[in-house]
């Protein structure tokens, strides 16, 4: 549905965007991930023909933005960072004015408007001039203007900043709704953003497209190795000798014991090698008769799997 | 079409959305009146040649204030971004913008009505002139329009944009005057007394509608509208 190849936008001599590739099937959420100054905003500025890279390409449902950048701004709804909407405009107007640039004929305006205002819940401020709106409403608002004409794809440049964490909360219910029939771009640089509302992300960085995938195997892939905490309790100096012959273990580390009668709980940090490293690890404890209390696999949060990423 | 004439009404709706459009008519009714009647009665005639006389320059401070913001305050407040990413193409932005300014010249231009009322009641003016005046008022208005909108998408603030519009059309009025042609030599005259803006006006304001004239402004309206799609559609400023 998206597809980008090589796209590469120098500004002079800055470059914002490196020989970026991806592409976005129908019905998918993505999040762009990344820092401020990535190439984020970039990004989505070629892709809804704001701006023109210096190389590469982009179709948008096989129109190319060079070539038909009308057509593909007809199947895109945008909505720019930090909403930037008329402040003297009144709601209702406001979205009549879209609706009628994004040459929705006549008779239809106002049912897809009234549908719009629906599926936002923006019915008690229509009447109001978009300066007076709290930012959550005024996202709301953007979000509606994005959807009036009811595009196949939308891209959202950071929906939820600036906002307090109730409406931010709603932001990305309304746009889990969204997505369940539309394709969506949406970029942040808040992670639990991503696990909250995409599907799949792309990590951006200096540039560059550094990562891709579901949320669960950016994680895995940055893990490397399980990591397991167990809880056992059995003879120590047994124990240590009987996790250093075995094969599925790389490397074991105590990190807290607690006397219990004559044995003490053993608290370990073990990395595995190969995969089922707690599977096997609970046989083995089954085979040398130790009670085991805790058997945990230790997992990366996307804020430690996108640090690692981006500063390596 | 559809889209010129959208955007041209939410434009001009725009302009009335705020107090400032009604105090700047109302300065600009109050100063050509004082400047008019200032000379009006001691002259004791019935014509309205001084009232389109001194307009070129009355024009040059009024003028890029209408166009000033059209797009400086979209490019500042970042709209400009959703309005270039609707299906339109930039040339129906600028000429929506465009008319949008045309449209509010018209009304100042009509809320002088009072002056040729003054003078067809105390007298009795040559009507044609009058309306001939009025055409050169509408078609030097328009290029200071066309001016300062194409100074008003150089710059994100309003003001630098005044200040461009002001400095570009003062060159292009000055060059045509008479203080000025003197400094040119001789061969060089009629090419300068006809690029100045001024030249143009006041055969117009002595009742005289020349085509070339007419074609002249035209033209300068067509260039200027013509450089602003072009600096829209390159938007060098992201």
């Amino acid at each position: 549905m998206i597809k980008i190849e090589n796209l590469t936008k120098y500004y002079d001599a800055t470059l914002a965007v490196d020989s970026v590739s991806f592409e976005v099937q129908k019905g998918e959420v993505v999040g762009f991930l990344g820092p401020n100054g990535a190439g984020k905003t970039t990004t989505m500025r070629i892709i809804t023909c704001y701006l023109k890279p210096t190389s590469g390409k982009v179709t948008i449902e096989d129109f190319d933005i060079f070539e038909q950048p009308i057509e593909v701004r007809k199947r895109i709804g945008y909505l720019p960072e930090n909403c930037p909407l008329y402040p003297e405009m009144n709601v209702l107007d406001y979205l009549n004015y879209i609706a009628e640039l994004r040459q929705i004929p006549r008779a239809e305006r106002s049912k897809r408007v009234r549908e719009m205002i629906g599926v936002t819940s923006i019915g008690d401020v229509l009447h109001k001039d978009i300066g007076e709106l709290s930012k959550g409403y005024r996202q709301r608002v953007g979000l509606a203007q994005a959807m009036v004409h009811d595009p196949e794809i939308l891209i959202l440049d950071e929906p939820t900043s600036g906002l307090d964490p109730n409406q931010i909360i709603e932001i990305r219910q309304l746009i889990r709704d969204i997505g369940r029939e539309k394709t969506i771009i949406l970029s942040t640089h808040i992670l639990p953003e991503v696990s909250a509302t995409c599907n799949r992300v792309l990590i951006i960085n200096d540039a560059r497209l550094i990562a891709s995938g579901t949320p669960d195997e950016l994680v895995s892939r940055a893990q490397g190795a399980e990591v397991i905490t167990a809880g056992i309790k059995g003879p120590e100096e047994a124990v240590f000798e009987a996790l250093r012959q075995a094969d599925f273990i790389a490397e074991f580390r105590k990190v807290r014991e607690e006397l219990a009668g004559e044995q003490s709980w053993l608290t370990l940090e073990i990395q595995g090698q190969g995969d089922q490293t707690s599977e096997k690890l609970f046989h083995l404890a089954v085979r040398q008769g130790w009670t085991l209390r805790e058997l945990r696999l230790e997992r990366l949060s996307l804020e430690e799997v996108f640090a690692r990423l981006t500063t390596a | 079409m559809r889209n010129v004439i959208a955007i041209a009404r939410k434009e001009f709706k725009s302009y009335f959305d705020s107090p400032i459009a009604y105090i700047f008519i109302t300065a600009f009714l109050l100063l050509v009146n004082f400047l008019y009647l200032w000379t009006f009665f001691v002259a004791g005639q019935a014509d309205m040649r001084p009232f389109f006389g001194f307009m070129p320059f009355v024009f040059l401070f009024l003028v890029p204030s209408i166009s000033m913001r059209l797009w400086a305050e979209e490019r500042k407040m970042g709209t400009l971004e959703i309005l270039l990413t609707l299906p339109i193409r930039e040339v129906d932005v600028v000429l929506g913008k465009f008319l949008a300014s045309f449209l509010f010249l018209v009304v100042m231009l009509l809320m002088t009505f009072n002056v040729p009322l003054l003078v067809g009641f105390l007298g009795d003016p040559d009507w044609g002139t009058v309306i001939c005046g009025y055409l050169g008022c509408l078609l030097l208005g328009s290029s200071y329009l066309a001016i300062g909108l194409f100074a008003s998408a150089l710059s994100e603030n309003q003001i630098v944009a005044f200040i461009l519009a002001i400095a570009i059309c003062t060159g292009m009025l000055i060059v045509g005057e008479a203080f000025f042609l003197i400094l040119v030599p001789d061969f060089l005259v009629p090419l300068f007394e006809y690029l100045g803006l001024g030249s143009h006006f006041e055969s117009m304001g002595r009742g005289v509608v020349d085509t070339r004239d007419v074609l002249y402004y035209l033209s300068i309206i067509g260039a200027f509208l013509y450089l602003n799609i072009n600096t829209v559609e390159h938007r060098s400023w992201v």
